[in-house]
């Protein structure tokens, strides 16, 4: 496809060029699911040499977890209304929307950061054993996961403002929900075989 | 791939709202239900499945673009991979094979 617009194809295809960043980031993604994978691998083979040190239902908090996972889940909400925004041409839905995320990714990272402070006073840190040393990986990994995607996502709100919605911004902004929306589905995975496993069995 | 103007957004709300459903039930089957922990896995284990999905087609949107198909194989390919990385070491790591005879 050349450079012409089309009024069917949404602002963030319409190049060539856009089309295979866009490409190129899903294949991203496919290495972001093995390296997790990596990580959930080391989590379940380590997961029951506690060496005396604390186990998951111990140090787990329900409620605390279950605010992370609503937290994040409606951040991934808001990412894909900021896009729905993009894709009606609205700027400043794109802005409101794009802002309402990251402030959801806060308080995410607040409440995590909280809960790791919690388990060191447990005495669960990650030297403690090889559940904890895993653990503080896997949940580590994905927490500078969005760390590095609230401050990516804040340098892409000043390209907007400053020039607007253009098929370059649009782009952008798209592939920058993708990796949003990623991270909800790795903690998806995290909630349910690292939470709830941890605090069932 | 659709029109220019979008009207309400059907589709992220009803992810939105599946997903949080799927996660109250999750700890629901885990913590108020008297099933075995293997079923309770299971099950816990296909509602996380489900609620991947709702992300990638309902969010994601993976199939969109001239270039779908290619994503779906390629994520399908991953997953393959993750599938193989995860029971693999768990496989090799605990039943005996790691073992120094």
């Amino acid at each position: 496809m050349t450079a012409h617009t089309s009024a069917n194809v949404p602002l963030e295809y319409q190049t060539n060029q856009n089309q295979m960043n866009i490409l190129g980031f899903w294949i991203f993604l496919g290495a972001e699911i093995v390296l997790f994978s990596t990580l959930f691998a080391s989590y379940f083979v380590l997961e029951h040499n506690t060496a005396g040190g604390p186990v998951g239902h111990e140090i787990f908090i329900l409620k605390d977890v279950l605010i992370e996972t609503f937290l994040l889940l409606t951040s991934s909400f808001t990412c894909g209304l900021a896009i729905h925004a993009m894709r009606n041409n609205s700027k400043n839905g794109l802005m409101f929307w794009t802002i309402i995320t990251l402030l959801f990714g806060l308080g995410f990272l607040y409440m995590e950061i909280n809960e790791f402070i919690h388990y060191i006073h447990e005495g669960a840190t990650i030297q403690t054993s090889g559940f904890t040393a895993a653990f503080f990986t896997l949940l580590g990994t994905h927490g500078a996961h969005v760390s590095f995607g609230i401050v990516w996502i804040a340098l892409l709100l000043i390209q907007l403002a400053k020039r607007g919605i253009t098929q370059v911004t649009a782009r952008k902004f798209f592939i920058a929900s993708l990796y949003w929306h990623f991270l909800d589905v790795v903690w998806i995975f995290i909630f349910t075989f690292v939470y709830l496993k941890g605090m069932v069995m | 791939m659709t029109t220019v103007k979008h009207g309400f957004p059907w589709n992220h709300l009803i992810g939105f709202v599946l997903s949080i459903l799927l996660t109250l039930f999750a700890v629901f089957i885990a913590f108020e239900t008297d099933f075995s922990k293997t079923v309770i896995m299971w099950v816990i284990g296909t509602l996380a499945i489900f609620q991947a999905l709702i992300q990638l087609f309902m969010f994601m949107h993976i199939t969109e673009g001239k270039e779908g198909m290619l994503n779906v194989i390629n994520i399908i390919y991953s997953i393959f991979l993750a599938l193989v990385i995860v029971f693999g070491s768990i496989w090799v790591l605990t039943s005996g094979h790691s073992a120094i005879h």
